[in-house]
């Protein structure tokens, strides 16, 4: 292959781009849940995803509990620790600027990884390996098995998630508040309580996009900054899209992939952050937000 | 307002400092700040300077964020604007410290108003993410553009030459950073009672009901970008001339988000806010440092220190937000109430 272009090599890097972006999109949906619900924006994202992260670590090395049983229990632990978040922290914003709420996860991602820090040190851990280990072959396209399985992972999460939204009664009370409160309220459903089961919901979501994170490139206390490009993700698709979040997720990936390779690993967050700003410029809300329509 | 403190005039009114009490006080203020360097040690000037270095940036950002409603998270890389420019000014052709400042200031301001741009589209939150993004982009520039910035090593800096005298103690830098910092202040609060600041009120409270009165939004919210970002260069400017140094990794978003954490605790719009919230901020990790010392640790204290400062840190703005949304500007204001009310009681 002297000279040509490996389209095959091309073909690779935009997959585990795709499997990046399978990542990306799956905590893009823990946003997009708090978003909808309860008009949050959570900048705390990433460090949820670590400390669920950490949570699965402390009970596989820690308690050596079995995989199998340690992904469920940090699962657990993550979403009684977003029920004690929104309880504590968001409750009490309620009717407050939407700043405020903001800032106010910005002081939870300072608080986690603090706690992170203080109970783990900041030194980098590995997850036990739990992934089959074979590298996966699509064509002459060779994945590293962790991506894959990871991008595996999350699209059968998005499914169920997704399904939940779409049948369960839980889901139904959570996209009828997010439509419209007041009408929700009317229609007897316990809007705080859907704001309890949106954190929940996101904090699991989270801890598994987290526990897989973690298993691909280790687990540290500066793993928040992978909630960075998530926000560049939700910002790209919209904030209360969850198509958005998908289709962003896996876009991000790619061009994180692409720049990755072609550019340079330091050119990468610059890429996504160009996008970003491009897309604030062109669609403010989003490729598929809602315009929201001002009116005095 | 002050029991038998009744105004004549409508300068009077307006008057910044309105009562004998409080003039007495800012000269006693003025007069303690002139001694402070004459009975202070090394480290408590080198703190009085940082504290003064802080409280200029967050009184620009509080004219952006407290005054216009522009939430921003991009102050410590215009920071980094500011304090670049007075280091390769330096580096290069030997400019002075007072002539590079308002020269920082200035380039610092034309970044603002780039950046301030998207503010008429984008709003809210939206904004604050985009302004993440100028932080990421100038971080880039810092550390990709060696010919100028000297890449990741960063440059270093000579302490700032006045008037043949050489800053290069906190004593010395004291004199420069008050100065100034109190200039700051006071056009921070004088902009705020003309036309301008009303008009950035009028923004923050209601953009569209402000347009509709006749406040070209465009030209205002740049303006609030650029006086906002102004601050912050020539804070940064300062901040360079003090530590001598400047990296890519000198103005971290972390930084940023301490600016932002800082009018919150101290008070969104208004100055006193920024100078309280500078200087709680500033002093925080200081005591706890104080504090974690006496503590039973065991050499392990300077391990701790870290990421208890983290975990304060968070908690603080947190917990303002949850109990305090006013800051600490407002239990000022409460204290003066029960002292000028006395002897009734609110």
């Amino acid at each position: 292959m002297s000279g040509g272009f490996d389209w095959w090599l091309l073909f690779e890097i935009v997959l585990s781009g795709l499997g990046a972006g399978g990542l990306y999109a799956l905590t893009g949906l823990a946003f997009v849940t708090i978003y909808k619900a309860t008009r949050v924006v959570n900048i705390a994202i990433g460090e949820m995803l670590m400390v669920g992260a950490y949570l699965f670590f402390a009970f596989t090395v820690g308690m050596k509990l079995p995989v199998w049983l340690a992904i469920p229990a940090a699962m657990l632990a993550s979403g009684v620790f977003g029920a004690v978040v929104e309880r504590v922290m968001i409750r009490p914003m309620l009717g407050e600027s939407p700043i405020s709420s903001f800032m106010v996860t910005v002081g939870l991602g300072s608080i986690l990884v603090g706690a992170v820090e203080l109970i783990w040190t900041a030194d980098q851990q590995r997850l036990p390996e739990f992934f089959p280990s074979a590298p996966v072959r699509i064509g002459e396209a060779l994945l590293s098995a962790k991506v894959f399985w990871g991008f595996v992972v999350a699209v059968l999460l998005i499914g169920a998630v997704l399904l939940a939204f779409r049948y369960w009664r839980g889901g139904v009370a959570l996209r009828a508040t997010a439509s419209d409160q007041q009408a929700a309220y009317s229609m007897g459903i316990d809007v705080p309580r859907v704001f309890s089961l949106a954190w929940v919901a996101a904090a699991m979501i989270a801890c598994v996009a987290g526990i897989v994170v973690g298993s691909i490139g280790g687990i540290s206390s500066v793993m928040g900054v992978f909630g960075l490009s998530v926000l560049v993700v939700v910002i790209f698709g919209g904030l209360d899209s969850v198509l958005g979040a998908l289709v962003g997720g896996l876009v991000v990936g790619v061009i994180e992939a692409l720049t990755g390779f072609y550019i340079g690993g330091e050119y990468r967050l610059l890429a996504t952050f160009l996008l970003l700003v491009l897309v604030l410029l062109v669609r403010p809300y989003g490729l598929f937000g809602t315009h929201e329509i001002e009116r005095l | 307002m002050r029991i038998g403190a009744a105004k004549q005039t409508y300068a009077a009114d307006a008057a910044l400092f309105d009562t004998p009490t409080q003039r007495f006080w800012v000269a006693a203020m003025a007069l303690a700040l002139a001694l402070f360097p004459f009975v202070a040690s090394e480290y408590w000037l080198y703190l009085a300077c940082l504290v003064a270095i802080h409280i200029i940036s967050a009184a620009g950002l509080n004219i952006l964020t407290g005054y216009t409603g522009l939430v921003s998270l991009g102050q410590a890389a215009f920071m980094g604007v500011g304090a670049y420019t007075v280091a390769v000014l330096q580096t290069r052709w030997g400019v002075p410290a007072l002539v590079s400042l308002p020269i920082a200031g200035l380039i610092a301001l034309l970044c603002g108003v780039v950046v301030g741009l998207p503010s008429l589209r984008v709003k809210g939150l939206y904004l604050a993410i985009a302004t993440i993004a100028a932080g990421v982009m100038a971080h880039f520039v810092f550390s990709h553009f060696s010919s100028l910035t000297g890449g990741s090593a960063g440059l270093s800096v000579k302490p700032a030459n006045v008037f043949g005298l050489a800053l290069d103690n906190s004593f010395r830098f004291y004199w420069l950073v008050i100065p100034l910092t109190a200039a700051a202040l006071l056009g921070a609060a004088n902009l705020l009672r003309t036309r301008i600041g009303r008009a950035f009120i009028a923004i923050r409270d209601r953009d569209i009901s402000a347009e509709v009165l006749g406040i070209p939004l465009l030209r205002y919210k740049l303006l609030a970008f650029a006086i906002s970002s102004f601050y912050a260069g020539v804070a940064g400017g300062l901040y360079a001339l003090f530590f001598r140094a400047v990296t890519p990794e000198t103005f971290p978003l972390v930084m940023s988000i301490f600016f932002l954490a800082a009018i919150i605790v101290g008070g969104l719009g208004s100055v006193l806010g920024s100078v309280l919230g500078a200087l709680f901020m500033t002093l925080v990790p200081e005591v706890l440092r104080l504090v974690m010392g006496w503590l039973p640790l065991s050499g392990n204290a300077v391990l701790y220190l870290s990421p208890v400062r983290t975990v304060v840190f968070g908690a603080l703005i947190v917990l303002f937000l949850v109990f305090e949304p006013l800051g600490l500007a407002e239990v000022w204001r409460r204290v003066r109430r029960t002292f000028h009310l006395w002897p009734f009681r609110t």
